[in-house]
């Protein structure tokens, strides 16, 4: 079972939901990036899905274009940020990391070789956000010969026989992506999500995570009272632009966002 | 064919493409977040059923010649051709169109969609401001209200379709993200699409993006190389032995050469744009100096850092500074049916004041890198063959940037 299937079991044992923060590998320096990671994980973390910085970043709001800009200046490259989880994973066996970014840098280095340095650093996820189901192809399967889950995102516009679809295709989770738009554009409607939650979770049998419009602890609380994962990005990227400068500055802000969504999440599941 | 050349043909007719999810061989595809797959299903479809549509062919005909002034003369560039000293010269008038370009073939066509998308707004990106302009036009025609996203960089060396734009009733918008360039905007209509979809109709001007965009794109384009071979026949009696034309996303050209795809005794040449030159990085020629990669929802050659990022263009011509390019010339490069080349700023600069001192007619800067490498191609042939250039826009738009060259201000 990989790191993540056991992780959802696990809190699924305790009522829990998952609580599931980004940040852009390399934001606003490539130093800081792995003491951002065992920062979150302090304040409640459950997954990290960290960012691989890319220069057209195509769905993202412009708090992530930023981020990617700031990590660029540093030229944080894939294998970069490969190398900053295998640091992470000296100290840190048990939280599951995902790697979300966009295809080329991917492309650039080889399905095969990516696939094999990733395995091998104790990476245990990919959501590749320009590679929907149907472009995956060979890709998919490179990805699952070395034990990565592969997440697709589910969209309000996905249609049901899509989402079937993109079930056959997923593992570890799925990410729904709550609100027509990109990155950090609106905030989120929960009654609208719960919904799409009933349509999704009738057809997919992995857990569902839920991302794009939530910043703060309420919203976060509401979210977790219907999906498996609550993501979180925007809200934490804009903590990191507006303390760049200070890095130990931007981890502690980081962590008091977090901290209020993971609160907010245990006093609503009353545990 | 009334050339014997042309029909001593023992190659077997290339395969239909794209496939059915928009492949042509590894090229193409739907790179997109999920977003986005269910408005490019819905334009997919509604394109299919329309494109077999006697009526809505009719229409687009019929705007095609009343609206846009169709067809465009092909012109026998005489003088041209004794400057050379070589190949005959004809030059596809597409700078006669209205609106100044070959892009309106394309906005003709994709406004008709979104009419019967009955869809309320639209969205464009722009480089040049050329594909702006058209956009804004059919907008402004069909009352519906228009977005035109266009790089910071680019709204100040092309000041002039700015303006032309606005007074068309568009609101552009300035891209001040990454290079502030074609890429950049395309980045930005794409992001506002995926926000608005449900009453927005995304007008892409060139043959690349996401499946199904290069395939309508061209095929709404491809009707300069249908007429450019009814002229042929009619005026010179034969099929030329080249047909050139510029690249950058690669409208203009695979327009020019879709429908002569089959006719394997033609040359296909496409040239990007060399800007400082190919031994440096100061240039948008992914074709040449590239590899394939995947940006903007299609796989495609793409100018790119060993890393996989996406790198800065030069162009004299705003709108050849992309770093992509459609993913049919990528096919059409790797199995070799046509040529790609390059011509440096220079050469274009030098291409636009010959033909406009020598022939009378200003060409885009765009479509002077075709002029020039023409030019050059032309020297190296003799008097009984001939050539076509796609002179894909006239060259309004550039004086500002040719009198800044120069060291004026217009």
């Amino acid at each position: 079972m990989s790191r993540i299937a056991a992780l959802f079991l696990e809190l699924k044992k305790t009522g829990k939901k998952a609580l599931i923060p980004y940040v852009t590998a390399g934001d606003p320096n490539p130093t800081v990036t792995v003491d951002m990671m065992h920062g979150l994980v302090d304040a409640g973390a459950d997954i990290i899905e960290l960012g691989v910085p890319f220069s057209d970043p195509m769905a993202d709001g412009p708090t992530i274009q930023l981020a990617c800009e700031r990590a660029l200046e540093h030229n944080t490259s894939l294998r970069d940020v490969i190398a900053m989880v295998s640091e992470f994973r000296t100290t840190n066996t048990q939280t599951p990391v995902v790697l979300m970014g966009y295809l080329n840098p991917v492309e650039a280095m080889g399905y095969e070789a990516f696939a094999q340095a990733a395995q091998k650093s104790g990476i245990d996820g990919v959501l590749m956000v320009d590679m929907p189901p149907e472009e995956s192809g060979n890709n998919a399967k490179i990805f699952a010969d070395h034990q990565l889950d592969i997440i697709y995102l589910i969209a309000p516009t996905t249609t049901d026989a899509r989402i079937s679809e993109i079930a056959k295709f997923s593992s570890g989770y799925v990410y729904y992506v709550s609100i027509k738009g990109v990155t950090g554009s609106a905030a989120i409607d929960v009654a609208d999500v719960s919904k799409n939650l009933e349509r999704i979770r009738s057809r997919v049998d992995i857990p569902v995570g839920v991302g794009f419009g939530i910043n703060n602890g309420e919203a976060a609380a509401a979210v977790a009272t219907v999906a498996d994962g609550v993501i979180v990005g925007s809200a934490l990227v804009n903590k990191i632009a507006a303390n760049a400068s200070q890095p130990e500055k931007a981890i502690s802000e980081v962590q008091g966002v977090l901290a209020e969504m993971r609160s907010a999440m245990n006093a609503n599941q009353g545990s | 064919m009334s050339n014997d050349k042309n029909t001593q043909n023992n190659q077997q007719d290339l395969p239909v493409l794209p496939d059915a999810n928009g492949h042509f061989g590894i090229y193409g595809g739907r790179f997109v977040s999920e977003t986005l797959s269910a408005a490019l299903d819905e334009l997919e479809t509604l394109y299919i059923k329309l494109s077999k549509d006697p009526a809505f062919q009719q229409e687009f005909d019929e705007d095609l010649a009343h609206y846009v002034g169709r067809p465009s003369p092909l012109y026998f560039a005489e003088q041209l051709t004794k400057h050379c000293g070589g190949a005959k010269i004809y030059l596809k008038r597409e700078d006669l169109n209205h609106t100044g370009a070959h892009k309106v073939n394309n906005t003709i066509g994709q406004a008709l969609l979104a009419k019967y998308s009955g869809k309320k707004k639209i969205i464009a990106e722009t480089g040049a401001g050329q594909h702006g302009v058209a956009t804004a036009t059919v907008a402004a025609r069909l009352g519906m209200e228009c977005k035109v996203f266009m790089g910071s960089t680019d709204i100040e060396r092309q000041k002039l379709n700015v303006y032309r734009m606005k007074l068309l009733g568009a609101e552009v918008i300035s891209v001040e993200s990454g290079t502030k360039t074609l890429k950049d905007a395309m980045n930005d209509a794409m992001r506002h699409w995926v926000t608005h979809v449900d009453d927005t109709f995304y007008i892409l001007g060139t043959a690349a993006g996401p499946h199904p965009y290069p395939m309508l794109v061209r095929d709404f384009q491809s009707i300069i190389g249908r007429e450019t071979i009814r002229q042929c026949d009619a005026q010179i009696g034969r099929q030329p032995d080249a047909v050139i034309a510029c690249i950058g996303g690669g409208s203009n050209a695979i327009g020019m050469f879709y429908p002569y795809l089959n006719m394997q005794d033609v040359r296909m040449i496409g040239v990007e744009a060399g800007g400082l030159g190919l031994a440096g990085d100061d240039h948008a020629a992914p074709l040449c100096k590239g590899r394939p990669g995947v940006l903007h929802g299609n796989r495609t050659y793409l100018m790119e850092d060993e890393n996989g990022q996406i790198m800065g263009t030069h162009s004299v011509s705003a709108g050849l500074d992309y770093p992509g390019v459609g993913p049919e010339h990528s096919w059409l490069k790797d199995i070799g049916r046509a040529e790609y080349v390059a011509a440096t700023d220079d050469e274009a600069l030098a291409a636009f004041r010959d033909l406009t001192r020598i022939e009378g007619i200003m060409p885009a800067l765009e479509s002077s890198h075709a002029i020039a490498h023409g030019m050059k191609m032309a020297k190296e042939m003799s008097s009984d063959q001939v050539l076509v250039i796609n002179l894909s826009g006239r060259g309004d738009k550039d004086i500002h940037t040719v009198a800044g060259i120069d060291g004026l201000d217009v």
